[in-house]
Parts: C-alpha cells; structure tokens; sequence
C-alpha cells in the first residue's frame, strides 16, 4: 500500500469522525446525536482497517469487530433512554435534559 | 484503487454531511445507510471482506432498523419542527469552529506521518476462514468479554424501558 493511498484513508477517516463530532456539538435532537456518535465509530474503525492492511496483520480487523459490538451495545443502550425520555415529555431537547446539572 | 477511493469516500462523506444537516429523523438514518454502504465499498477495497460484510448487515441493516423502529415508535404524534426553540446564540459557529480545529490536527499528523509498510498480504487476508481462526483463538477472551457486554446492554434496555409507567 503506498503512501499517498494510506494517507488519503486516514484523511478520509479524520474526516468522518469530524463530521460526526460537528454533529453532536451542532444538533439538539438526542436521537441525531447517537447517529453522529455512530459516523464517529465508523470513522474509527476505517483508521483501524486501512492500517491492518497497512501492516498486513489482522489484529486491526478484530479490532473493528470489537469496535462494532461495542456499537451496537452502545446503540440498544443509548435508544432505551431515548425512548424513556420521550416518554417522560413531549419534545426532548438536549439543552433541557440538565437535572444532573451542578 | 485510488478511483474507488475516491467516489466510495465521496459517497460516505455525503452520506455523513446528510446526516448532519438533515431536518427530518429518516432522511438522516437513510444517509447513514448510504454513508455505511460507501464505507463497506472502501473496507473492500482494504481486503476486510468479512468486515465489509458484517458493516452491511450488522450496521446498515440491524442497527439502522433500530433507529428507524425508534423514531416511527416516537415521532408519529407530533410535528417534529413545531415548538422549536430558538438556538443557544453561536452554537453552531462555536461548533464548526471546534471540529475544524479537530480536523486540522488530525490532517496535520496524518500528512506528517511516516509509516513503514509491512510485509505483503497473503491470499487468505481478510477472509472469514482467516478472520474465524483469529478470533477463536489468539482473542478467545475478548471475544467471550464481548459476548457479555451484549448480555448486559440487553438487561439494561429490559430494565430501562420495560418497567411499567410511573
């Protein structure tokens, strides 16, 4: 793999993760903030595959499995109290969720 | 490859600008699913086929169907844009300006990088069979660690969401 390829995956990787961070410092919803958190995980987890092949080594792949379980635990989680929170009020907004607030 | 490279990462790129720009909780889980299509197309051209696989099934099929159950579930009822409150003033200035701040630091280490390449991949890199034998042997305890997590992420979503109104 040459060089220029290998950074041009690892550019296009930042820039997935970026465009998922702008997402959740941008967007109120907490439902499009989990799906932001989700381009994060995937922009991650291209990092970890372009450099197992990089290196040849398959250890970057189990990797990105690992990474993808954790995803979808993170997803069951993270939609569960979604849910809980509309149910409690009509709109949610992530401003308003602040009782933890100090 | 560098062709691939290009319009898979064009497509996954815009899959993800949808996603944040999109005012409707579908449109933006449709262009995750384009975003996580464009990203199996470059995990094939990185040789993960199982991988790319498994993002097909696992990320644009099970966990977007998810979502998708979530949102007919919770915003049938209402007008999403309705009653929206007005912007906390600079939030999205403050935040583009953050991420490209992010953005630029990433680039420059990833421009600045020197990585020696490794040694040639072999026929089988990348393949289930390949994949299979890693997983169940060298990272076994992982793997069972794993298996737990989904245990409890399951217990919890019972326990969060199915206790009765109270």
């Amino acid at each position: 793999m040459s060089e220029t390829a290998l950074q041009g995956y690892l550019a296009l990787s930042a820039l997935i993760f970026t465009l998922g961070g702008v997402g959740i410092m941008v967007r109120r919803s907490p439902l499009i903030m989990l799906m932001c958190v989700e381009l994060m995980w995937s922009g991650a987890a291209l990092a970890l595959i372009t450099f197992a092949r990089h290196v040849g080594n398959m250890d970057g792949h189990i990797f990105a499995f690992f990474v993808m379980i954790v995803a979808a635990a993170e997803v069951a989680i993270g939609l569960a109290l979604i849910v809980v929170l509309f149910r409690r009020r009509e709109e949610v907004d992530a401003d308003d969720i602040q009782q933890l607030r100090g | 490859m560098n062709a691939a490279l290009l319009i898979a990462g064009a497509i996954a790129v815009a899959g993800g600008l949808g996603v944040v720009i999109g005012r409707t909780p579908v449109h933006n889980v449709v262009s995750l699913i384009v975003s996580f299509i464009g990203l199996a197309v470059l995990y094939l051209t990185l040789d993960a086929e199982f991988i790319a696989i498994v993002q097909i099934i696992v990320y644009a099929g099970a966990i977007m169907v998810l979502f998708l159950f979530v949102i007919a579930l919770l915003t049938t009822r209402r007008d999403p844009v309705q009653n929206r409150k007005p912007e906390p003033s600079g939030q999205t200035f403050f935040g583009i300006v953050t991420a490209a701040a992010v953005l630029m630091f990433l680039v420059g280490g990833v421009l600045g990088l020197e990585a020696p390449g490794g040694e040639g991949i072999d026929e089988t890199f990348g393949q289930v069979a390949a994949f299979g034998r890693e997983l169940l042997t060298t990272h076994v305890f992982p793997f069972e660690i794993a298996a737990f997590v989904l245990l409890v992420a399951v217990v919890g979503v019972v326990i969060l969401v199915g206790r009765k109104q109270a």
